[in-house]
């Protein structure tokens, strides 16, 4: 178990809200979620994104990514209230504890004709993005980047025929040999 | 029958004897008939039949605090579980080990509004500790196990488990204690030596320290409090504790300084704000204690110990967390403090000239109050109680309800031992000391368990009056009824211009017929002079006696930190109100 850290160790600038990815392995039984979500709610916490699957199916293990805001000592105290969660195995802030990757995928919708819909194809090569389905007025781009990247995508899009779109929200990862 | 098959009704009752369960407090229902058939045939489990499914969690909470066991409750599905919602969170609030087995309608059926259904998992999600759906008979066993494991350690808390009909009716395989586990689950009982060893410096070398210690010594087990009294008698410094921790240092001892906190003691409150270091030991800054956070202990570097790390800089930043299990580290902290010959190295003479301040605050009195011969002040009466139950020493028991009375008994009744005191602290749960009382009786026979009451209080769980009357459970409610509900009343009186909205106690019933009704003794006190009467009779009666001590109306209970307001910043007594009003910001909080 981690120590929480004393006074000395957060930072000066403690009323500075930040924005942290943490990652929580959870068992998958039924309700985890809902402890996760009602412990958020309850205690008047942010989720930007949360996104949860099982990762390891013989050891019924799910791996949750939450993406959260607050100042030092309420992220402090997120992550301690995830940790006393009774199905909780592991939590870590990879903002903090690691250098780390992160992604999110999208599907986006777009309804156009003509030099737009031309446009649209060439953006969507410039970003990457794949057409995984298209009929003579319309696109569907599966895309996958930051969450900054598919801010900037989808407002690229927009313009362009952009009717629908639908985000997995992020899921996070270290760099290197480390693991969670 | 070891091996043998038998129904899920069957392996819980075995599984909770195994567990050492000896006592049930329930209440029957159509979707737990299969459990209380299996009750029926066995006489090793007793079952105690409360009157309301609120009535058996209290109860259930008074066993278990005044016992170190744990308590269990059994309640149907859908208004019984509903019931026992409001004791579920008052365990949570309290840290109180609590078994709660529901009952749930057929796995069938669930999710189809069946007659009694409540999403029972899903409403005690946020007010327990744990909670399970069971979903075969194979199960029951482990996860009762399971359930207790989580309930008793780390921080002690409720655990539900959701019993469907069919579960218990069906047949299955038992598994026995040994080697349930929880992967995900581990409580970090012993603290980090290098910050105990921090921690012990920091006090050898504190000029002003100030021991704050909490409900975590008392769940730690009796022996963290002979940890604590040693570490008192070693360090000479002063102790202070919250409602929660009372008696874990006794009243008797003469570094007490008396609680602490919106009704703590001059002394207390003002040792906490001028202290330079801050031994937090198992309690939790609560907002309570605190008072305004910008003006709380300005000067100290505190310490915090505690079990549970979401405890730890939640309101409070602290200097030197340390998580893991009091008595565990009181022990190291014992050790150190003697391999490094601290006794001798630290500096007595600031320590002396710190008690010779303190000893001008305790000179204030705070807690005097003006005698009258004519009407019985109701620190009077606890004052009379406490002489009276003097010579039981620590076989006293005593709960209370939550009011003015609640706060006036723990100022004035000494407590020298742990898991004598029941009372609702976290949630501050009204109706909460009667079936507390009958709780601790059960645990305790032929203790005295006596619940300091008001008369407002009393009355959302006066049913469980007849509890004690069927199981001949000799309870003394000792009601200070001052016609009003006292603590509403002093908060209209100071805060919202004496406009005394709803808070009068209309229509009393005669608590003396309601007795003799039930079935019990009724006494009344309406002047001084009844007093000691009252109270002997009252001891020496060996049935349930009410005792309704007509109290002084308009009496406040003082000192007290307006809310908002920082320990130094007390309002000592009804001359203090004028010079200080309550601000606007005050007047928000609750
Ligand atoms: C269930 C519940 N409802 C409401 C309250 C709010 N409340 C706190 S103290 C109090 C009055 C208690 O009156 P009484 O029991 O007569 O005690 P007194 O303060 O007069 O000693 C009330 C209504 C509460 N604590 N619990
Ligand atoms: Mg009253």
């Amino acid at each position: 178990m981690i120590q929480p850290p004393s006074v000395y160790e957060f930072q000066h600038n403690e009323e500075r809200i930040n924005r942290h990815t943490i990652s929580v392995l959870v068992d998958n039984e039924p309700g985890v979620l809902a402890r996760v979500i009602g412990l958020f709610s309850g205690r008047g916490y942010n989720i930007e994104s949360l996104t949860v699957s099982e990762v390891d199916h013989a050891e019924h293990l799910s791996r949750i990514t939450i993406v959260t805001s607050g100042t030092a000592m309420i992220v402090e105290q997120i992550k301690a209230q995830l940790d006393r969660l009774v199905p909780v195995h592991k939590v870590r802030d990879l903002t903090l504890e690691a250098v780390h990757i992160e992604r999110e995928l999208a599907l986006i919708k777009i309804v156009s004709t003509g030099e737009r819909r031309v446009e649209a194809l060439r953006m969507a090569d410039i970003f990457k993005a794949r057409v995984v389905d298209a009929t003579l007025e319309s696109f569907v781009f599966e895309f996958t980047g930051t969450s900054a990247e598919q801010d900037d995508f989808a407002s690229l899009m927009r313009p362009l025929g952009l009717v629908e779109i639908v985000r997995t929200g992020v899921v996070a990862i270290g760099r290197g040999t480390a693991t969670l | 029958m070891t091996d043998s098959r038998q129904t899920g009704a069957e392996i819980l009752i075995r599984a909770l004897r195994e567990q050492g369960v000896e006592v049930v407090f329930g209440y029957p229902g159509g979707a737990v008939l299969p459990i209380y058939d299996a009750l029926y045939k066995q006489n090793e489990l007793r079952h105690v039949l409360v009157r309301q499914e609120g009535g058996a969690v209290h109860s259930a909470e008074g066993y278990a605090r005044s016992s170190g066991k744990v308590g269990v409750v059994l309640v149907t599905s859908g208004p019984g579980a509903t019931n026992a919602v409001t004791g579920l969170t008052d365990a949570l609030l309290d840290s109180i080990p609590i078994i709660c087995l529901t009952g749930q309608v057929p796995t069938h059926l669930i999710g189809n509004d069946a007659f009694q259904e409540a999403d029972t998992t899903g409403i005690t999600r946020p007010c327990t500790k744990h909670n399970y759906l069971v979903k075969s008979p194979d199960d029951v066993a482990r996860v009762v196990h399971e359930a207790f494991l989580v309930a008793t350690t780390g921080r002690p808390g409720p655990v539900v488990i959701d019993l469907p009909k069919d579960v218990l009716q069906l047949e299955g395989t038992y598994t026995s204690k040994e080697g349930v586990q929880l992967k995900s689950y581990r409580p970090q009982v012993q603290g980090d030596r290098e910050r105990i060893r921090q921690a012990v410096a920091m006090m050898a070398a504190a000029k002003k320290p100030i021991l704050y210690t909490g409900g975590g010594v008392v769940n730690a087990g009796p022996r963290a409090s002979e940890l604590l009294r040693e570490l008192v008698a070693e360090t000479g410094f002063p102790i202070t504790s919250t409602l929660m921790g009372l008696g874990c240092y006794p009243a008797s001892g003469k570094n007490w300084l008396g609680m602490l906190g919106m009704h703590g003691t001059y002394e207390a409150n003002l040792a906490m704000h001028g202290s330079d270091v801050m031994i937090n030991i198992g309690a939790r800054f609560d907002d309570r204690v605190t008072g305004r956070i910008s003006g709380f202990a300005p000067g100290a570097r505190k310490i915090h110990v505690d079990i549970d790390p979401s405890s730890i800089n939640k309101n409070v930043r602290v200097d030197l967390p340390i998580v893991g299990d009091a008595a565990s580290v009181l022990e190291d902290m014992l050790t150190i403090w003697r391999e490094e010959g601290y006794g001798k190295k630290a500096d007595r003479e600031a320590l002396a000239s710190w008690w010779k301040q303190i000893d001008e605050w305790r000179g204030v009195n705070c807690l005097r109050y003006r005698k009258s011969d004519t009407i019985i002040k109701p620190q009077y009466a606890l004052e009379r109680l406490a002489h009276h139950i003097k010579p039981y020493g620590d076989d006293v028991y005593i709960s209370t309800e939550v009011g003015q009375h609640q706060m006036w008994a723990a100022q004035f009744l000494p407590f020298n031992q742990p898991n004598r005191w029941m009372t609702s602290g976290g949630l501050g749960t009204m109706g909460y000391g009667l079936p507390a009382a009958i709780g601790a009786q059960m645990a305790n026979p032929g203790k005295l368990c006596i619940d300091v009451a008001g008369e407002a209080s009393i009355l959302m769980n006066i049913q469980e009056m007849t509890t004690a009357t069927q199981y001949r459970l000799p309870v003394k409610v000792f009601c200070l009824n001052n016609q009003w509900m006292g603590m509403v009343r002093q908060w209209q009186e100071l805060l919202h211009g004496e406009r005394y909205s709803e808070s009068y106690s209309e229509a009393l019933p005669d608590f003396v017929k309601l007795a003799e009704a039930y079935g019990w003794v009724g006494l009344r006190a309406d002047s001084p002079s009844d007093l000691d009467g009252l109270i002997e009779e009252m001891i020496k009666t060996d049935r349930p006696v009410f005792a309704d001590v007509r109290v002084d109306q308009k009496e406040n209970c003082f000192p007290m930190i307006p809310s908002g307001r920082a320990h130094n910043e007390m309002l000592l007594g009804p001359e203090d109100q004028v010079e200080n009003p309550i601000t606007e910001e005050g007047m928000v909080l609750v």
